[in-house]
Protein backbone atom coordinates (compact mmCIF):
# COMPACT_ATOMS: atom_id res chain seq x y z
CA UNK A 1 0.00 0.00 0.00
CA UNK A 2 1.56 3.57 -0.94
CA UNK A 3 -0.69 5.38 0.54
CA UNK A 4 -4.39 5.41 2.30
CA UNK A 5 -6.82 7.78 0.70
CA UNK A 6 -8.69 10.49 2.67
CA UNK A 7 -12.45 10.68 2.43
CA UNK A 8 -13.95 13.34 4.77
CA UNK A 9 -17.93 14.15 4.51
CA UNK A 10 -19.28 17.56 5.98
CA UNK A 11 -16.90 17.92 9.14
CA UNK A 12 -17.63 20.43 11.67
CA UNK A 13 -16.19 21.63 14.56
CA UNK A 14 -17.46 24.19 17.05
CA UNK A 15 -15.27 25.51 19.86
CA UNK A 16 -18.18 26.86 22.13
CA UNK A 17 -20.04 29.62 19.54
CA UNK A 18 -16.96 29.24 17.30
CA UNK A 19 -17.41 27.27 14.37
CA UNK A 20 -14.18 26.51 12.89
CA UNK A 21 -14.83 24.45 10.62
CA UNK A 22 -17.85 24.44 8.80
CA UNK A 23 -19.20 21.35 6.67
CA UNK A 24 -15.93 20.70 4.98
CA UNK A 25 -15.81 17.81 2.06
CA UNK A 26 -12.18 16.79 0.63
CA UNK A 27 -11.47 13.61 -0.90
CA UNK A 28 -7.90 12.94 -1.22
CA UNK A 29 -6.51 9.72 -3.84
CA UNK A 30 -3.72 7.93 -2.18
CA UNK A 31 -0.11 8.85 -2.77
CA UNK A 32 -1.06 12.45 -3.14
CA UNK A 33 0.13 15.17 -1.57
CA UNK A 34 -2.04 17.46 -0.83
CA UNK A 35 -0.95 21.27 1.03
CA UNK A 36 -3.51 23.28 2.86
CA UNK A 37 -2.53 27.27 2.88
CA UNK A 38 -4.78 29.79 4.42
CA UNK A 39 -4.66 32.75 7.18
CA UNK A 40 -3.71 31.81 11.09
CA UNK A 41 -7.39 30.56 12.66
CA UNK A 42 -8.80 29.51 9.67
CA UNK A 43 -9.12 25.32 11.07
CA UNK A 44 -5.99 24.24 9.28
CA UNK A 45 -4.46 22.73 12.31
CA UNK A 46 -7.96 22.01 13.45
CA UNK A 47 -8.79 19.96 10.78
CA UNK A 48 -5.06 18.41 10.59
CA UNK A 49 -5.63 17.54 14.06
CA UNK A 50 -9.35 15.72 13.82
CA UNK A 51 -8.03 13.56 11.28
CA UNK A 52 -4.98 12.31 13.51
CA UNK A 53 -7.55 11.29 15.95
CA UNK A 54 -6.26 14.06 18.66
CA UNK A 55 -9.60 16.25 18.13
CA UNK A 56 -13.02 14.89 17.87
CA UNK A 57 -15.75 16.69 15.26
CA UNK A 58 -18.88 18.40 16.68
CA UNK A 59 -20.70 16.33 13.21
CA UNK A 60 -19.38 15.21 9.81
CA UNK A 61 -17.30 11.59 8.97
CA UNK A 62 -14.04 10.99 8.11
CA UNK A 63 -12.59 7.64 6.70
CA UNK A 64 -9.02 7.49 6.10
CA UNK A 65 -8.22 3.69 3.42
CA UNK A 66 -10.14 1.79 1.85
CA UNK A 67 -12.55 -0.52 3.96
CA UNK A 68 -10.93 -3.27 5.45
CA UNK A 69 -7.85 -1.14 5.26
CA UNK A 70 -6.14 -0.74 8.25
CA UNK A 71 -3.84 2.25 7.31
CA UNK A 72 -1.40 3.83 9.75
CA UNK A 73 -1.67 7.92 10.62
CA UNK A 74 1.47 9.99 11.81
CA UNK A 75 1.72 13.60 12.79
CA UNK A 76 4.74 15.98 12.89
CA UNK A 77 4.40 18.73 14.48
CA UNK A 78 5.88 22.42 14.42
CA UNK A 79 7.95 21.78 17.63
CA UNK A 80 10.34 19.20 17.44
CA UNK A 81 8.27 17.56 20.48
CA UNK A 82 11.52 15.22 21.40
CA UNK A 83 11.66 13.78 24.59
CA UNK A 84 14.13 15.47 26.24
CA UNK A 85 14.91 12.17 28.82
CA UNK A 86 15.51 10.37 25.69
CA UNK A 87 18.81 9.76 23.43
CA UNK A 88 17.76 10.34 19.84
CA UNK A 89 17.30 6.54 19.04
CA UNK A 90 15.06 6.30 21.76
CA UNK A 91 12.67 9.27 20.42
CA UNK A 92 12.78 7.64 16.99
CA UNK A 93 11.81 4.28 17.50
CA UNK A 94 8.95 5.35 20.22
CA UNK A 95 6.04 3.68 20.20
CA UNK A 96 7.28 0.59 18.28
CA UNK A 97 9.33 -2.65 18.93
CA UNK A 98 12.48 -3.67 17.65
CA UNK A 99 13.01 -1.23 14.83
CA UNK A 100 16.46 -0.63 16.04
CA UNK A 101 18.31 -1.23 12.71
CA UNK A 102 15.71 0.30 10.79
CA UNK A 103 15.65 3.58 13.03
CA UNK A 104 19.43 3.99 12.30
CA UNK A 105 19.27 3.76 8.97
CA UNK A 106 16.36 6.54 8.93
CA UNK A 107 18.95 8.86 11.49
CA UNK A 108 21.93 8.27 8.48
CA UNK A 109 19.15 9.08 5.80
CA UNK A 110 18.70 12.08 7.63
CA UNK A 111 21.90 12.94 8.24
CA UNK A 112 21.88 11.96 12.01
CA UNK A 113 24.35 9.24 11.71
CA UNK A 114 26.47 8.91 14.81
CA UNK A 115 24.16 11.44 17.17
CA UNK A 116 22.16 8.32 17.93
CA UNK A 117 22.82 7.97 21.62
CA UNK A 118 22.69 12.07 22.54
CA UNK A 119 20.26 13.99 24.10
CA UNK A 120 17.98 16.23 22.04
CA UNK A 121 19.29 19.26 24.43
CA UNK A 122 22.81 19.01 22.48
CA UNK A 123 21.01 18.86 18.41
CA UNK A 124 19.96 22.16 16.78
CA UNK A 125 16.79 22.91 15.51
CA UNK A 126 17.27 21.67 12.75
CA UNK A 127 18.43 18.87 13.49
CA UNK A 128 16.07 18.14 16.07
CA UNK A 129 13.47 18.51 12.94
CA UNK A 130 15.01 15.86 11.08
CA UNK A 131 15.29 13.65 13.61
CA UNK A 132 11.05 14.22 14.28
CA UNK A 133 11.02 13.37 10.81
CA UNK A 134 12.48 10.07 11.18
CA UNK A 135 9.99 9.36 14.00
CA UNK A 136 7.46 10.34 11.82
CA UNK A 137 8.50 8.06 9.13
CA UNK A 138 9.77 5.15 10.82
CA UNK A 139 5.88 4.07 11.21
CA UNK A 140 6.07 3.73 7.98
CA UNK A 141 2.89 5.56 7.79
CA UNK A 142 0.34 5.24 4.87
CA UNK A 143 -0.77 9.03 5.82
CA UNK A 144 1.63 11.52 6.97
CA UNK A 145 0.25 14.88 8.83
CA UNK A 146 2.55 17.74 8.58
CA UNK A 147 1.62 20.33 10.92
CA UNK A 148 3.59 23.74 9.79
CA UNK A 149 6.47 21.15 10.02
CA UNK A 150 9.57 23.95 8.65
CA UNK A 151 8.01 26.81 10.38
CA UNK A 152 10.48 27.65 12.87
CA UNK A 153 13.75 27.04 10.78
CA UNK A 154 15.86 29.62 9.30
CA UNK A 155 15.57 29.75 5.62
CA UNK A 156 18.77 27.59 4.43
CA UNK A 157 17.70 24.61 6.86
CA UNK A 158 14.08 24.32 6.03
CA UNK A 159 15.15 24.25 1.93
CA UNK A 160 17.36 21.56 3.01
CA UNK A 161 14.66 20.15 4.97
CA UNK A 162 12.15 20.70 2.04
CA UNK A 163 14.76 18.31 -0.09
CA UNK A 164 15.10 15.66 2.31
CA UNK A 165 11.22 15.57 2.60
CA UNK A 166 10.38 15.22 -0.79
CA UNK A 167 13.88 12.75 -1.29
CA UNK A 168 12.25 10.35 1.10
CA UNK A 169 8.64 10.54 -0.50
CA UNK A 170 10.01 9.03 -3.54
CA UNK A 171 11.27 6.46 -2.20
CA UNK A 172 8.84 5.48 -0.25
CA UNK A 173 5.74 7.33 -1.52
CA UNK A 174 2.66 8.11 0.53
CA UNK A 175 -0.17 10.14 1.04
CA UNK A 176 0.79 13.56 2.56
CA UNK A 177 -1.03 16.07 4.07
CA UNK A 178 0.94 19.79 4.83
CA UNK A 179 -0.52 22.30 6.58
CA UNK A 180 1.78 25.41 5.77
CA UNK A 181 1.83 29.37 5.79
CA UNK A 182 4.75 29.06 3.05
CA UNK A 183 3.05 29.41 -0.57
CA UNK A 184 6.27 28.87 -2.14
CA UNK A 185 6.66 25.25 0.06
CA UNK A 186 3.43 24.33 -0.70
CA UNK A 187 3.92 24.72 -4.84
CA UNK A 188 7.15 23.26 -4.90
CA UNK A 189 5.75 19.80 -2.73
CA UNK A 190 2.55 19.53 -3.38
CA UNK A 191 0.25 17.97 -6.16
CA UNK A 192 -2.79 19.81 -4.85
CA UNK A 193 -2.73 23.64 -2.99
CA UNK A 194 -6.11 23.63 -0.98
CA UNK A 195 -6.77 27.59 0.67
CA UNK A 196 -9.13 27.90 3.27
CA UNK A 197 -10.66 30.47 4.31
CA UNK A 198 -12.69 30.88 7.37
CA UNK A 199 -13.51 27.13 7.74
CA UNK A 200 -14.27 26.48 4.76
CA UNK A 201 -12.38 25.20 1.74
CA UNK A 202 -12.06 28.37 -0.81
CA UNK A 203 -9.91 27.20 -3.69
CA UNK A 204 -8.87 23.92 -4.89
CA UNK A 205 -6.04 23.94 -7.10
CA UNK A 206 -4.35 21.04 -8.91
CA UNK A 207 -0.92 21.85 -10.14
CA UNK A 208 0.25 20.22 -13.41
CA UNK A 209 3.66 18.30 -13.66
CA UNK A 210 5.19 15.69 -11.68
CA UNK A 211 7.04 17.47 -8.03
CA UNK A 212 9.28 18.53 -6.76
CA UNK A 213 8.77 21.26 -8.75
CA UNK A 214 11.81 23.76 -9.61
CA UNK A 215 12.07 27.20 -7.92
CA UNK A 216 12.27 30.07 -9.59
CA UNK A 217 9.68 28.77 -12.47
CA UNK A 218 7.95 31.11 -14.03
CA UNK A 219 4.35 29.79 -13.52
CA UNK A 220 5.06 29.21 -9.96
CA UNK A 221 5.98 32.75 -9.57
CA UNK A 222 2.52 33.96 -11.34
CA UNK A 223 0.82 31.23 -9.16
CA UNK A 224 2.65 32.23 -5.95
CA UNK A 225 1.87 35.73 -6.65
CA UNK A 226 -2.48 35.16 -6.93
CA UNK A 227 -2.10 32.59 -3.85
CA UNK A 228 -0.51 35.43 -1.54
CA UNK A 229 -2.63 38.16 -2.72
CA UNK A 230 -5.76 36.23 -1.67
CA UNK A 231 -4.73 35.15 1.84
CA UNK A 232 -3.18 38.89 2.18
CA UNK A 233 -6.99 39.51 1.44
CA UNK A 234 -8.47 36.79 3.57
CA UNK A 235 -5.83 38.08 6.77
CA UNK A 236 -7.18 42.22 6.27
CA UNK A 237 -10.97 40.32 6.76
CA UNK A 238 -9.96 38.05 10.12
CA UNK A 239 -8.35 40.93 11.48
CA UNK A 240 -10.61 43.78 10.81
CA UNK A 241 -13.78 41.89 10.18
CA UNK A 242 -14.61 44.61 7.40
CA UNK A 243 -14.15 43.50 3.75
CA UNK A 244 -10.86 45.33 2.41
CA UNK A 245 -9.26 45.73 -1.04
CA UNK A 246 -6.48 43.36 -1.31
CA UNK A 247 -3.87 46.85 -1.99
CA UNK A 248 -4.77 48.26 1.11
CA UNK A 249 -4.27 45.44 3.09
CA UNK A 250 -0.77 44.67 1.15
CA UNK A 251 0.60 48.04 2.49
CA UNK A 252 -0.81 47.06 6.09
CA UNK A 253 0.91 43.75 6.09
CA UNK A 254 4.24 45.89 4.64
CA UNK A 255 4.55 47.89 7.82
CA UNK B 1 58.76 47.34 38.02
CA UNK B 2 59.56 45.80 34.89
CA UNK B 3 63.41 45.60 36.15
CA UNK B 4 61.64 43.09 38.89
CA UNK B 5 59.69 40.94 36.53
CA UNK B 6 62.04 40.76 33.59
CA UNK B 7 64.73 38.54 36.30
CA UNK B 8 64.00 35.36 38.08
CA UNK B 9 61.19 35.75 39.87
CA UNK B 10 58.91 36.41 36.28
CA UNK B 11 60.57 33.08 35.60
CA UNK B 12 59.01 31.28 38.70
CA UNK B 13 55.76 33.16 37.88
CA UNK B 14 55.25 32.06 34.43
CA UNK B 15 56.32 28.35 35.83
CA UNK B 16 53.02 28.93 38.58
CA UNK B 17 50.95 30.36 35.58
CA UNK B 18 51.56 26.16 34.04
CA UNK B 19 51.07 24.90 36.95
CA UNK B 20 47.52 27.09 37.61
CA UNK B 21 46.87 26.49 34.31
CA UNK B 22 46.90 22.62 34.08
CA UNK B 23 43.52 20.55 34.34
CA UNK B 24 44.29 18.68 37.11
CA UNK B 25 45.67 21.51 39.14
CA UNK B 26 41.82 23.25 38.26
CA UNK B 27 40.50 20.13 39.21
CA UNK B 28 41.61 20.19 42.43
CA UNK B 29 41.13 23.65 43.00
CA UNK B 30 37.91 23.71 42.53
CA UNK B 31 37.13 20.70 44.99
CA UNK B 32 38.57 22.90 47.55
CA UNK B 33 37.82 26.22 47.23
CA UNK B 34 34.16 25.92 48.95
CA UNK B 35 36.19 24.47 51.77
CA UNK B 36 38.47 27.44 52.52
CA UNK B 37 35.65 29.75 54.10
CA UNK B 38 34.50 26.72 56.68
CA UNK B 39 38.29 26.12 57.45
CA UNK B 40 38.67 29.91 57.92
CA UNK B 41 35.70 29.74 60.33
CA UNK B 42 36.27 26.89 62.53
CA UNK B 43 39.93 28.16 62.83
CA UNK B 44 38.94 31.58 63.75
CA UNK B 45 36.33 30.13 66.35
CA UNK B 46 39.46 27.71 67.31
CA UNK B 47 41.61 30.71 67.67
CA UNK B 48 38.82 32.84 70.28
CA UNK B 49 38.84 30.15 72.78
CA UNK B 50 42.36 29.22 72.96
CA UNK B 51 42.81 32.95 73.57
CA UNK B 52 39.94 33.11 76.07
CA UNK B 53 38.44 35.85 73.85
CA UNK B 54 35.37 33.44 73.96
CA UNK B 55 34.45 32.27 77.29
CA UNK B 56 33.75 28.70 77.38
CA UNK B 57 31.55 28.73 79.67
CA UNK B 58 29.74 30.20 76.61
CA UNK B 59 30.88 28.76 73.77
CA UNK B 60 33.66 25.94 74.47
CA UNK B 61 36.11 25.53 71.58
CA UNK B 62 36.39 22.42 68.67
CA UNK B 63 38.86 20.73 69.96
CA UNK B 64 36.43 21.03 73.39
CA UNK B 65 34.23 19.31 71.04
CA UNK B 66 36.44 17.06 69.22
CA UNK B 67 37.85 15.44 72.73
CA UNK B 68 34.17 15.62 74.24
CA UNK B 69 33.20 13.55 70.41
CA UNK B 70 35.79 10.65 71.06
CA UNK B 71 35.05 10.20 74.59
CA UNK B 72 31.37 9.61 74.28
CA UNK B 73 32.48 7.65 70.92
CA UNK B 74 34.68 5.03 73.44
CA UNK B 75 31.91 5.05 75.51
CA UNK B 76 29.73 3.83 73.04
CA UNK B 77 26.99 6.33 73.57
CA UNK B 78 27.36 8.55 70.22
CA UNK B 79 26.93 6.17 67.96
CA UNK B 80 23.96 4.33 69.65
CA UNK B 81 21.94 7.43 69.67
CA UNK B 82 23.07 8.18 66.26
CA UNK B 83 21.73 5.34 64.75
CA UNK B 84 18.60 5.63 66.68
CA UNK B 85 17.55 9.13 65.25
CA UNK B 86 18.98 8.36 61.71
CA UNK B 87 16.74 5.08 62.02
CA UNK B 88 13.47 7.24 62.91
CA UNK B 89 14.60 9.64 59.97
CA UNK B 90 15.01 6.71 57.79
CA UNK B 91 11.22 5.07 58.73
CA UNK B 92 9.84 8.52 59.05
CA UNK B 93 11.28 9.92 55.43
CA UNK B 94 10.34 6.26 53.76
CA UNK B 95 6.71 6.04 54.68
CA UNK B 96 6.01 9.74 54.20
CA UNK B 97 7.62 9.63 50.74
CA UNK B 98 5.88 6.61 49.69
CA UNK B 99 2.37 8.20 50.57
CA UNK B 100 3.36 11.81 49.25
CA UNK B 101 4.47 10.05 45.87
CA UNK B 102 1.60 7.61 45.58
CA UNK B 103 -0.67 10.32 46.43
CA UNK B 104 0.67 12.91 44.32
CA UNK B 105 0.72 10.78 41.49
CA UNK B 106 -3.09 9.63 41.66
CA UNK B 107 -4.31 13.44 42.51
CA UNK B 108 -2.34 14.61 39.30
CA UNK B 109 -3.46 11.98 36.80
CA UNK B 110 -6.79 11.83 37.61
CA UNK B 111 -8.90 14.41 37.98
CA UNK B 112 -11.52 12.69 39.53
CA UNK B 113 -8.68 11.84 42.46
CA UNK B 114 -7.99 15.54 42.50
CA UNK B 115 -11.30 16.88 43.49
CA UNK B 116 -11.96 13.73 46.70
CA UNK B 117 -8.39 13.88 47.98
CA UNK B 118 -6.67 17.56 47.11
CA UNK B 119 -8.69 19.95 48.88
CA UNK B 120 -8.64 17.37 52.59
CA UNK B 121 -4.67 17.21 51.96
CA UNK B 122 -4.31 21.28 51.11
CA UNK B 123 -6.50 21.88 54.41
CA UNK B 124 -4.10 19.47 56.69
CA UNK B 125 -0.90 20.56 55.33
CA UNK B 126 -1.84 24.25 57.04
CA UNK B 127 -1.79 22.01 60.43
CA UNK B 128 1.51 23.12 61.67
CA UNK B 129 2.30 19.33 62.31
CA UNK B 130 4.92 20.29 65.16
CA UNK B 131 1.63 21.66 67.00
CA UNK B 132 0.59 17.65 67.46
CA UNK B 133 3.49 16.44 69.25
CA UNK B 134 1.39 16.62 72.38
CA UNK B 135 -1.60 14.57 70.24
CA UNK B 136 1.06 11.84 69.34
CA UNK B 137 2.31 11.43 72.67
CA UNK B 138 -0.95 10.93 74.09
CA UNK B 139 -2.22 8.36 71.37
CA UNK B 140 1.00 6.47 71.06
CA UNK B 141 2.82 6.95 74.27
CA UNK B 142 6.62 7.78 74.07
CA UNK B 143 7.88 5.05 72.36
CA UNK B 144 9.04 5.24 68.61
CA UNK B 145 5.35 5.65 67.00
CA UNK B 146 4.80 9.19 67.56
CA UNK B 147 8.47 10.35 66.37
CA UNK B 148 8.56 8.20 62.98
CA UNK B 149 5.36 9.05 62.23
CA UNK B 150 5.95 12.88 63.32
CA UNK B 151 8.88 12.77 60.52
CA UNK B 152 6.32 10.99 58.09
CA UNK B 153 3.93 13.59 58.28
CA UNK B 154 6.49 16.31 58.04
CA UNK B 155 7.48 14.50 54.45
CA UNK B 156 4.53 13.82 53.14
CA UNK B 157 3.18 17.11 52.10
CA UNK B 158 6.14 18.51 50.24
CA UNK B 159 6.95 15.77 48.68
CA UNK B 160 2.58 15.64 47.52
CA UNK B 161 2.50 18.90 46.50
CA UNK B 162 5.59 18.87 44.47
CA UNK B 163 4.67 15.59 42.75
CA UNK B 164 0.94 17.09 41.62
CA UNK B 165 2.90 20.21 40.09
CA UNK B 166 5.37 18.22 38.35
CA UNK B 167 3.03 16.09 36.82
CA UNK B 168 0.50 18.91 35.98
CA UNK B 169 3.49 20.86 34.55
CA UNK B 170 4.11 18.36 31.72
CA UNK B 171 4.33 20.00 28.57
CA UNK B 172 0.59 18.84 26.91
CA UNK B 173 2.48 18.49 23.80
CA UNK B 174 4.47 16.06 24.55
CA UNK B 175 1.39 13.87 26.12
CA UNK B 176 -0.18 14.78 22.54
CA UNK B 177 2.98 13.39 20.81
CA UNK B 178 2.84 10.38 22.84
CA UNK B 179 -0.51 9.40 22.19
CA UNK B 180 -0.34 10.24 18.50
CA UNK B 181 2.62 7.73 18.62
CA UNK B 182 -0.03 5.37 19.72
CA UNK B 183 1.35 4.76 23.72
CA UNK B 184 -0.76 3.20 25.92
CA UNK B 185 -1.79 5.24 28.93
CA UNK B 186 0.22 3.56 31.17
CA UNK B 187 3.50 3.64 28.37
CA UNK B 188 2.31 7.37 28.66
CA UNK B 189 2.92 8.05 32.24
CA UNK B 190 5.77 6.04 32.45
CA UNK B 191 7.89 7.25 29.66
CA UNK B 192 6.68 10.71 29.14
CA UNK B 193 4.89 12.02 32.45
CA UNK B 194 6.79 10.85 35.22
CA UNK B 195 10.18 11.42 33.64
CA UNK B 196 8.98 15.02 32.79
CA UNK B 197 8.19 15.60 36.46
CA UNK B 198 10.77 14.01 38.10
CA UNK B 199 12.54 16.99 37.94
CA UNK B 200 10.36 18.85 40.78
CA UNK B 201 9.83 15.59 42.55
CA UNK B 202 13.39 15.44 43.34
CA UNK B 203 12.82 19.38 44.86
CA UNK B 204 10.29 17.85 46.96
CA UNK B 205 12.36 15.37 47.86
CA UNK B 206 15.19 17.11 48.69
CA UNK B 207 13.49 20.05 50.93
CA UNK B 208 11.53 17.02 52.62
CA UNK B 209 14.96 15.57 53.74
CA UNK B 210 15.31 18.77 55.68
CA UNK B 211 12.02 18.63 57.33
CA UNK B 212 12.24 15.70 58.51
CA UNK B 213 15.72 16.45 60.18
CA UNK B 214 13.90 19.31 61.63
CA UNK B 215 10.81 17.11 62.79
CA UNK B 216 13.26 15.03 64.69
CA UNK B 217 14.77 17.28 66.49
CA UNK B 218 11.94 18.97 67.70
CA UNK B 219 10.59 15.06 68.16
CA UNK B 220 13.14 13.80 70.03
CA UNK B 221 13.31 16.30 72.57
CA UNK B 222 10.20 15.29 74.35
CA UNK B 223 9.83 12.57 76.52
CA UNK B 224 13.15 10.70 75.10
CA UNK B 225 15.56 8.09 76.65
CA UNK B 226 17.50 7.88 72.96
CA UNK B 227 18.62 9.79 70.15
CA UNK B 228 20.49 12.79 69.49
CA UNK B 229 17.80 14.82 70.85
CA UNK B 230 18.00 12.89 73.88
CA UNK B 231 21.81 13.43 74.29
CA UNK B 232 20.91 17.71 73.47
CA UNK B 233 18.32 17.30 76.74
CA UNK B 234 20.58 15.41 78.78
CA UNK B 235 23.40 17.61 78.34
CA UNK B 236 21.10 20.59 78.64
CA UNK B 237 20.21 19.14 82.22
CA UNK B 238 23.77 18.48 82.89
CA UNK B 239 25.03 22.08 81.93
CA UNK B 240 27.34 20.26 79.23
CA UNK B 241 27.90 23.06 76.45
CA UNK B 242 30.17 20.71 74.48
CA UNK B 243 27.85 18.10 73.92
CA UNK B 244 25.20 20.64 72.62
CA UNK B 245 27.73 22.29 70.39
CA UNK B 246 28.65 18.54 68.95
CA UNK B 247 25.12 17.06 68.71
CA UNK B 248 24.51 20.49 66.64
CA UNK B 249 27.25 19.85 64.47
CA UNK B 250 26.53 16.32 64.00
CA UNK B 251 23.07 17.94 62.39
CA UNK B 252 24.95 20.21 60.36
CA UNK B 253 27.17 17.24 58.94
CA UNK B 254 23.81 15.08 58.30
CA UNK B 255 21.88 17.64 56.74
CA UNK B 256 24.91 18.48 54.34
CA UNK B 257 24.99 14.88 53.76
CA UNK B 258 21.82 14.09 52.95
CA UNK B 259 22.02 17.38 50.35
CA UNK B 260 24.71 16.26 48.70
CA UNK B 261 23.72 12.63 48.33
CA UNK B 262 20.35 13.95 46.78
CA UNK B 263 22.61 16.35 44.38
CA UNK B 264 24.06 12.99 43.16
CA UNK B 265 21.08 11.60 42.95
CA UNK B 266 19.64 14.62 40.41
CA UNK B 267 22.86 14.95 38.43
CA UNK B 268 22.36 11.01 37.61
CA UNK B 269 18.69 10.99 37.04
CA UNK B 270 18.51 14.47 35.17
CA UNK B 271 21.62 13.76 33.33
CA UNK B 272 19.57 14.42 30.25
CA UNK B 273 18.91 18.00 31.29
CA UNK B 274 20.96 20.99 30.05
CA UNK B 275 21.40 21.96 33.79
CA UNK B 276 22.68 19.13 35.34
CA UNK B 277 24.54 17.23 32.90
CA UNK B 278 28.62 17.12 33.06
CA UNK B 279 30.61 20.05 32.36
CA UNK B 280 27.65 22.10 32.37
CA UNK B 281 27.46 23.03 36.22
CA UNK B 282 30.42 22.13 38.22
CA UNK B 283 29.17 21.06 41.07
Amino acid sequence: MSGASLTIRKLRRDFGAKRVLQDVDLDVARGQFVSLIGASGVGKSTLLKIIAGLDTPTSGSIRIGEPGEKPDVRMMFQEDRLLPWRSILDNVTIGTRSRETEARKLLAAVGLAGREDEFPSVLSGGQKQRAALARALLHKPDLLLLDEPFGALDALTRAAMQQLLSDLLEEAPRTVLLVTHDVEEALLLSDRVIVMRSGRIAHDLVLEGSRPRARGDATLARLKEELVRSLLLDEGQTRNGVQETASSSALEAAE
Amino acid sequence: MSSITDTLPSQSLNAWKRVAASPSFKAVYRRLVPWILPAILILAWHIAAVTGLLNRNVLPGPVDVVNVAISLIERGQLQHHLLVSLRRVAIGFTIGASVGLGLGALVGLSSTARQVIDLTMQMIRTVPHLALVPLMIFWFGIGEEPRVLLVALGVVFSVYINTVSGIRSVDPKLIEMGRSYGLSEPQLIWSVILPGALQQILTGIRYALGVAWLTLVVAETIASREGLGFLVQDARELLRLDVIVLVIAIYAIAGWLADFLTRKLEARLLSWHPSYGKGVRPS
